[in-house]
């Protein structure tokens, strides 16, 4: 209103005040949201193939392909604390890991921008993170315990293929009723290991022995009397699901979001 | 510039108008004599007004007042809830979200969201190329900003937020304020250099168009609360703001829109020239010619920066402007429609 009154060159001196003063607080705002990312604050587990994750943050179109194909529902979009990963897919193990219940690593084929690589072609191959004994004094396989029951709290809706019940449609992991005299969910459960033992028993997922894990991901390894260790191996991909079906209220294994396995 | 075979306006005016460049009095010696007849045998004064009321007295009776705005509502609800209901059914019709997606499995990709991601990652993704020119070679035929104002989910919600400012406006509770619109320009070329440069597709984070579909596809966020902040700036201080001075998707698409053969055209014959149009316009420029005396031909197309919203076809109480699809032959310059060669109705000016 105050502006009519105005003569010209106080109305263009306005106009070009205003005008920096947005230009500036909205390239800064943008750059704000670059933070989070260069610090580092909320490391993520991706979904199977991406790439380092300062090229898969560049190349993301942010469009949510893969979280529409993925069979159990594993993947999420960040959102503004995560930076310059608003809006980028990630994988939250403890809600719902990935177990390849897809077989083909549907969000992989779904990416159109090839930053879930598509020269990932079989799940062996994967490499998300790699699964550590977090707590060992808390792991139930350590302390020489079983577990009996349903492996999660009461109302948690995670899911896992559970082939030799199901083998196209996932079930929740509380469906289920465990009675073990050594606690090995993470062993017993984990999808590469059940596929190595699928390829021992001579069928190996889809017919193709590609998808033959060439090495052991976990097992327990005995420490003495009843007390086992579960020991994570070069075949290990981070998956999560180890993470997920720790029955444990806070698991005692995690995944570290994107290393690699190394003969320590 | 007194070159008699030079059609008026050029390429570099039209395409330097939505790059902010303002409007420039029309020179007389640059209207074809033809142009000069009309506008002197408009109507003038009185007349006008007698005129303006009778059209609009016809316009109040008309039914349907509000048909390209509710065929292009209609046209942007769909489109967004076909990504909402394919993915809710699982029904793989639409799948993925505005930046990118797969129509009946055809990929698809927003063009200024495939520009920063190639430049953040200086890579040249195949799917992406080909998602790409899927998208141009549809907004060559459909007219470029289209997009904007028929597809853009935040196009809709800012045009309520329009309302709601246009309301208190008119009350005297807010006013607008308008920015330099060569700020435009500017964001657009700091948005590419920061996406070269830092190697993230830093405008991507912000951007309401992406940030809305995927809130509405797969629920609600927190960066939502940056749209409703924008929408509040632009009731509160500065109508449209952020498609008229920000966003760098309006300009991508306004780039396609220089070679788009989807038009809207400015007949000058019957226009009163009241300026209804410019009111309701969202980028009130293209409509210069609607001004007297600024118009260089008969027929004069709007140009590239243009939404093709139809508002201004809604509004205006003679018809003097009208969607078109050109020849693709004749689409040599941005916004200028040269006059047909045949054209019967040509007549001969008497030189004075």
């Amino acid at each position: 209103m105050s502006d009519k009154k105005l003569n010209r060159a106080e109305k263009a001196r306005r106009e070009f005040l205003r005008t920096t003063v947005l230009a500036t607080s909205v390239t800064g705002i943008s750059l704000a949201a670059l933070i989070p990312t260069l610090t580092n604050s909320a490391p993520r587990l991706r979904p199977p193939g991406a790439l380092d994750e300062k090229l898969y943050l560049a190349s993301c179109i942010k469009c949510g392909q893969c979280v529409q194909v993925c069979p159990v529902e594993a993947i999420f979009l960040g959102d503004i604390f995560d930076g310059q990963g608003s809006g980028v897919p990630y994988i939250d193990a403890r809600v719902q890991a990935c177990d390849f219940s897809c077989d083909g690593l549907q969000c992989v084929l779904a990416c159109p921008t090839g930053s879930l690589t598509h020269d990932l072609n079989y799940v062996p191959d994967t490499r998300m993170g790699l699964a550590r004994l977090s707590s060992p004094k808390t792991c139930l396989a350590v302390a020489g315990k079983g577990f009996k029951g349903k492996i999660r709290e009461e109302g948690y809706s995670g899911k896992l293929r559970f082939d030799e019940i199901d083998r196209w449609n996932p079930l929740e992991i509380n469906s289920q009723d465990y009675d073990l005299e050594i606690c090995d969910l993470c062993v017993r459960l984990c999808p590469l290991e059940i596929r190595r033992l699928q390829c021992e028993a001579g069928k190996p997922p889809q017919n193709d022995k590609n998808q033959c894990p060439p090495y052991k991901a976990i097992e327990l390894v005995k420490k003495d009397n009843n007390r086992y260790v579960p020991t994570v191996l070069q075949g290990c991909v981070g998956c999560g699901v180890c993470e997920m079906v720790c029955p444990l209220p806070e698991p005692a294994i995690v995944i570290d979001e994107r290393v690699e396995w190394s003969e320590k | 510039m007194s070159d008699k075979k030079q059609k008026k306006p050029g390429f570099f005016y039209c395409v330097g108008l939505m790059l902010g460049k303002s409007v420039s009095k029309t020179l007389k010696n640059d209207i074809s004599e033809r142009v000069i007849q009309i506008y002197e045998n408009k109507p003038k004064g009185a007349e006008v007004i007698k005129l303006l009321k009778a059209e609009k007295a016809k316009e109040k009776n008309r039914k349907n007042k509000n048909k390209w705005r509710n065929r292009r509502w209609g046209t942007l609800l769909f489109i967004n809830l076909l990504f909402v209901v394919s993915y809710f059914f699982d029904m793989s019709v639409l799948e993925g979200a505005l930046t990118a997606s797969r129509f009946m499995g055809f990929h698809m990709a927003d063009l200024n969201s495939a520009l920063q991601i190639t430049l953040a990652s200086k890579m040249i993704l195949i799917n992406l190329v080909i998602g790409f020119v899927t998208v141009l070679i549809m907004w060559i035929i459909f007219g470029g900003r289209t997009f904007c104002s028929w597809v853009c989910p935040y196009h809709l919600i800012a045009e309520f937020a329009e309302f709601i400012h246009l309301k208190l406006a008119q009350k005297g509770i807010v006013s607008d304020h308008a920015f330099n619109r060569k700020v435009r320009t500017v964001f657009y070329i700091v948005f590419l250099l920061l996406a070269f440069l830092t190697g993230y597709t830093v405008f991507e984070v912000i951007s309401p168009t992406g940030i809305l579909s995927r809130a509405l596809i797969y629920g609600p966020t927190f960066v939502l609360l940056w749209v409703v902040f924008l929408l509040m700036i632009e009731i509160l201080y500065s109508r449209r703001m952020w498609c008229r001075y920000v966003c760098p998707i309006g300009l991508t698409y306004g780039f396609v829109g220089i070679f788009s053969i989807f038009r809207v055209n400015y007949n000058i014959n019957d226009c009163l020239h009241e300026g209804d149009c410019r009111k309701v316009c969202l980028v009130p420029h293209v409509l210069e010619w609607t001004i007297k005396n600024r118009s260089f031909n008969e027929n004069q197309e709007l140009g590239p920066d243009c939404t093709r919203c139809g508002a201004c076809v809604d509004i205006c109480p003679t018809n003097s402007l009208t969607f078109k699809f050109k020849g693709i032959s004749r689409e040599k310059y941005p916004c200028n429609d040269p006059e047909p060669k045949n054209n019967k109705q040509k007549i001969k000016v008497d030189k004075k």
